[in-house]
C-alpha cells in the first residue's frame, strides 16, 4: 500500500502526543505489526522531541509549526521532518555513548536503531531544518 | 499522565499511568526525586505507562542515580511489554533494579 500524508503541529512539547497519535493513524492504515508501529512511532516521537528540545532552545511560546511527512511507496518507508528553528549542523548530532550512563543523549540513539537512515537535506520550500528518515519495509 | 503514590513504612511506591514523555518529564520528576532526596526507598509501578521516550528513560536513570547517591534504591517494577522494550533498547535491564 502507497501513502503520503502529512502534518503540521506547533513546536511545543504539547505537540508531542498529537505527533503521537498522528503516526499511529498513519501505520494503522498501512497496517504494520504492533511493534514495529510502536518503534516507528517511538523515531517519530523522539525526532520531533528534538526539534522542540534542541531547534527551539531558548524558545518559549513560539508559534512556529513544523511539518511532519509520512510516506511509504514500494516497501519504502519515508518520514520527513521541516522546522523553522535553530539550523542543524548534522556532524553534531550524535547520541551519548551507551556505557556513559546518565540522563539525556537518548533520541538519536533510538531513531539510528530504529531506522535504516537519518539524514539531513537541504530544503527547498523555506523551511531551515529537513530531516528524513527511511526505513524498508519487508 | 496521571500518578498515585503509596507508602508502606519507609517504601513509597509511584503508580505512573499513562504516556511518560517531555511534556510530563517535570511533573514526573516532582513527585520521584523529593521522596528519594527524603531517604524513601521508591518503588516505581509501571504497569499502566503505555508509553515511554528518552524522556522517560531519563527519569528512570535520575531516579536510580540519585537513589545511589543517597545509599538507596529505586525498583522499577511490573514494567508493561512497551516500556520494557525502550529500556532494552537503552541497554538498561541490567542497570536497573528491575522487577
Amino acid at each position: 500500500m502507497n501513502i503520503e500524508e502529512s502534518k503540521d503541529f506547533i513546536v511545543s512539547t504539547g505537540s508531542l502526543k498529537e505527533v503521537r497519535i498522528f503516526s499511529r493513524e498513519v501505520f494503522e492504515k498501512l497496517k504494520l505489526e504492533q511493534d514495529l508501529k510502536d518503534e516507528l512511532v517511538l523515531a517519530i516521537a523522539e525526532a520531533a522531541q528534538n526539534i522542540v528540545k534542541h531547534g527551539y532552545k531558548d524558545v518559549e511560546n513560539t508559534t512556529d509549526k513544523m511539518q511532519i511527512k509520512i510516506s511509504m511507496k514500494d516497501s519504502e518507508l519515508e518520514i520527513g521532518f521541516y522546522d523553522k528553528g535553530k539550523a542543524v549542523v548534522p556532524e553534531n548530532v550524535q547520541h551519548r555513548k551507551l556505557d556513559d550512563i546518565k540522563p539525556g543523549g537518548l533520541g538519536t540513539f533510538f531513531i539510528k536503531q530504529i531506522m535504516d537512515a537519518a539524514v539531513f537535506k537541504k530544503d527547498e520550500k523555506g523551511w531551515v531544518n529537513h530531516l528524513v528518515l527511511t526505513k524498508k519495509i519487508i | 499522565m496521571t500518578y498515585k503514590v503509596t507508602e508502606d513504612g519507609n517504601v513509597n511506591t509511584v503508580f505512573l499511568n499513562g504516556e511518560i514523555d517531555m511534556d510530563v518529564t517535570e511533573s514526573a520528576k516532582e513527585v520521584i526525586l523529593p521522596l528519594i532526596e527524603a531517604g524513601k526507598e521508591v518503588h516505581l509501578n509501571l504497569k499502566d505507562v503505555s508509553y515511554m521516550d528518552s524522556s522517560g528513560i531519563s527519569i528512570l536513570i535520575e531516579s536510580h542515580q540519585l537513589a545511589l547517591e543517597k545509599g538507596n534504591k529505586v525498583i522499577v517494577k511490573e514494567v508493561s511489554k512497551s516500556v520494557l522494550k525502550v529500556i532494552m533498547m537503552a541497554k538498561l535491564e541490567q542497570i536497573l533494579n528491575l522487577e
